[in-house]
């Protein structure tokens, strides 16, 4: 089983994450990164597949040369193999665009052993729209099992249950096919010492937009579909009446609701 | 005017309130067209004509079967068609997988998760988005293609018009690519009879200070006729479902009033709710975090204050 993991870069969600104002795009220099949080559980759940059978599992990042830290960290959690591409041209792509250079990387990935799994997060934990694993999915014409709190894949499918609003769903896909997994579905391992040391040595190739066949025009800020026209920071909440409870407190919070029409 | 297709979200026909806020939403942009996949059409019409729907495109069929391929080649196919000026789908997550398909298949720009909609200033559509946890508020358009936009619950108060509803069956047949994942089985929730989580007035949600006992949430929640959430921590001892957690992996959700008791309000808990227009906290320790967002605080035992407040509450509707 071959599987092919996208993890993010990110800015740190503790630190305060801004924009940069000369072009509207995520101020990635500034703040602090690292592998966004919840692809952690997809580098889990494939390392798990391969460890109970065979294969390799290659995580595949798209960001600027910090984001080689996503490829470090999923390698000593154990991951055999990092893809990283790295384009200057890339800075302010879309979500469209994202999804293209991934879907041509993980082509190129399966030109030398055929992949059976790719497998994402839920979301970032910065752009968190949460629709690049359906548009890879779209491009590379493959079935789609999304937001799999467990998943199981045995011979030529992959079974996920995903739990929605109404019902709780189990949903087949016939491999190779994508799988987009919560953080519902394991604990993510810490690295190891041992792996920390090994993934010293494992592989990560290095590749441009020429490598993949992508024309520089189709990416980047300008040919972005959608434009961040401004942006404003929230105004910070300021901090309203707190009272200590002295057996009233239930009585007073009543009152305030009835003051402002709640009740 | 352009026509605005508008996906229909429902259950069996009845249409949620999600989808008369996209209609009202549509009527800014064009000529709003509700496009119906599933059974209880003759159920959904009236609603969709009472929002303002001028057309219903809608297909029957095994389109269900399939997740949610289908859906986003019928309107890549109705997006061929009627050359609409805008395509408007609720922000679930089964709105952002289509609507995410359908900005591929249509060489078209995408915004996820629009708290409002507008008309442009020279034509197209200006979004507002709400983004790093509520932190920033972004205005965005799309500069290519059709746009397509999955809007947020809440995002519009919804206005009876009425429109034609003209009945428009489209001729449509799901492609062998889309049945590459089927639903095995499905097993329906239990229903708790309140609000849903996402379009509710109110919310009041518990956490690890609940220690596994929300009586005394609900008994508050139900006083107020407000929806029950819960924090990752009470999903995850199971004391609560995991449809109900509120936060970054959960639900975002923007109500009038949001009531956390027993909840920290750990970063990723404040991404579900921050934006929420009033807060209040009940929690024993003064120096819990979501302290800092609130409008209105208890310091005290959730055990004592709640139940004060639902009785004050109760007595005072009489
Ligand atoms: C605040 C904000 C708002 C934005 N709004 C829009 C918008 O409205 N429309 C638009 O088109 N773009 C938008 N973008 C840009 C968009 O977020 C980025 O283009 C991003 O590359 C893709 O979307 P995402 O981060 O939301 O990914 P998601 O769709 O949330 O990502 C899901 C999964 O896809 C994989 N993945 C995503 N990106 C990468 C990557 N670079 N490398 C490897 N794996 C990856 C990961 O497994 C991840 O868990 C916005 C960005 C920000 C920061
Ligand atoms: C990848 C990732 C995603 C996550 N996504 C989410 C998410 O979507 N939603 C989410 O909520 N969390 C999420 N979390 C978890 C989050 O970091 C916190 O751990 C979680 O929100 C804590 O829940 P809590 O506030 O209920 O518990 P705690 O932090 O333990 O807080 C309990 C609070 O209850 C108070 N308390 C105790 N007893 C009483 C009493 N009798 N009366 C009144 N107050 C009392 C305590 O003072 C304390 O402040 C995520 C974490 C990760 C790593």
């Amino acid at each position: 089983m071959n599987i092919v993991v996208c993890v993010k870069y990110v800015p740190d969600a503790q630190a305060e994450r801004t924009f940069d104002s000369s072009d509207n795009t995520t101020d990635r220099a500034n703040v602090d990164g690292l592998l966004s949080e919840l692809d952690e559980y997809a580098v889990e759940e494939a390392l798990k597949i391969v460890e109970a059978g065979e294969g390799e599992v290659t995580v595949l990042t798209v960001g600027p040369a910090s984001a080689a830290d996503a490829i470090k960290k999923s390698l000593q959690m154990g991951a055999h193999r990092g893809v990283h591409v790295d384009d200057d041209a890339i800075h302010g792509s879309d979500a469209i665009a994202t999804s293209l250079v991934l879907a041509e990387a993980i082509k190129k990935i399966g030109a030398e052993t055929p992949v059976d799994l790719v497998m994402t997060g839920m979301a970032s934990t910065d752009g968190a729209m949460g629709v690049v694993p359906t548009m890879l999915a779209e491009r590379l014409g493959l079935p789609a099992v999304t937001l799999a709190s467990e998943l199981e894949v045995d011979g030529g499918s992959a079974t996920i249950r995903r739990d929605g609003d109404t019902s709780t769903q189990s949903i087949t896909a016939t491999l190779p096919a994508l799988v987009s997994v919560t953080d519902q579905i394991n604990e993510p391992r810490y690295p190891s010492f041992k792996g920390i040391m090994a993934a010293k040595k494992k592989p990560v190739e290095h590749w441009s937009l020429a490598d993949l066949g992508v024309d520089a025009s189709q990416v980047g800020l300008d040919a972005a579909w959608t434009r961040v026209e401004a942006f404003t920071a929230r105004p910070p909440r300021s901090q309203g009446e707190i009272v200590n409870d002295e057996g009233d407190g239930g009585q007073k919070l009543a009152a305030f609701l009835g003051e402002h029409k709640f009740v | 005017m352009a026509e605005v297709l508008v996906l229909v979200d429902h259950v069996e026909g009845k249409v949620r309130k999600t989808t008369a806020e996209l209609l009202t939403i549509a009527r800014r942009l064009g000529e709003p067209s509700a496009v119906f996949v599933g059974a209880g059409f003759d159920a959904a019409k009236d609603s969709l004509a009472k929002y303002g729907a001028e057309k219903i495109y809608h297909v029957e069929g095994d389109v269900l079967d399939y997740l949610v391929v289908p859906q986003a080649e019928l309107l890549a196919q109705l997006v061929a068609s009627t050359s609409p000026a805008a395509v408007l789908v609720p922000s679930s997550p089964e709105g952002k997988e289509i609507a995410a398909r359908l900005a591929v298949k249509t060489e078209s720009g995408l915004i996820t998760d629009a708290v409002d909609v507008q008309a442009g200033e020279g034509g197209g559509v200006a979004t507002t988005q709400s983004v790093f946890a509520g932190g920033y508020t972004v205005s965005a358009t799309v500069t290519k293609g059709t746009p397509i936009i999955t809007v947020k619950p809440n995002s519009a108060t919804p206005e009876e018009v009425s429109g034609a509803a003209v009945d428009e069956v489209v001729d449509f047949t799901v492609s062998d690519n889309a049945k590459g994942a089927k639903i095995a089985s499905s097993k329906p929730k239990e229903v708790s009879g309140r609000p849903e989580l996402s379009e509710a007035a109110i919310v009041v949600s518990g956490g690890r200070g609940t220690a596994g006992d929300f009586s005394k949430v609900e008994e508050f929640a139900d006083s107020l006729g407000a929806a029950v959430g819960a924090s990752r921590a009470a999903v995850d001892a199971g004391w609560y479902p995991h449809a109900s957690q509120v936060g970054q992996t959960g639900k975002q959700v923007s109500p009038q009033l949001y009531v956390a008791c027993g909840i920290s309000g750990a970063i990723q808990h404040r991404a579900g709710m921050q934006t929420s227009k009033t807060i209040i906290a009940v929690n024993k320790d003064n120096e819990a975090p979501i302290f800092e967002l609130v409008d209105f605080g208890v310091v005290g035992d959730l055990f004592a204050v709640l139940p004060q407040a639902t009785e004050a509450i109760n007595a005072a509707k009489g």
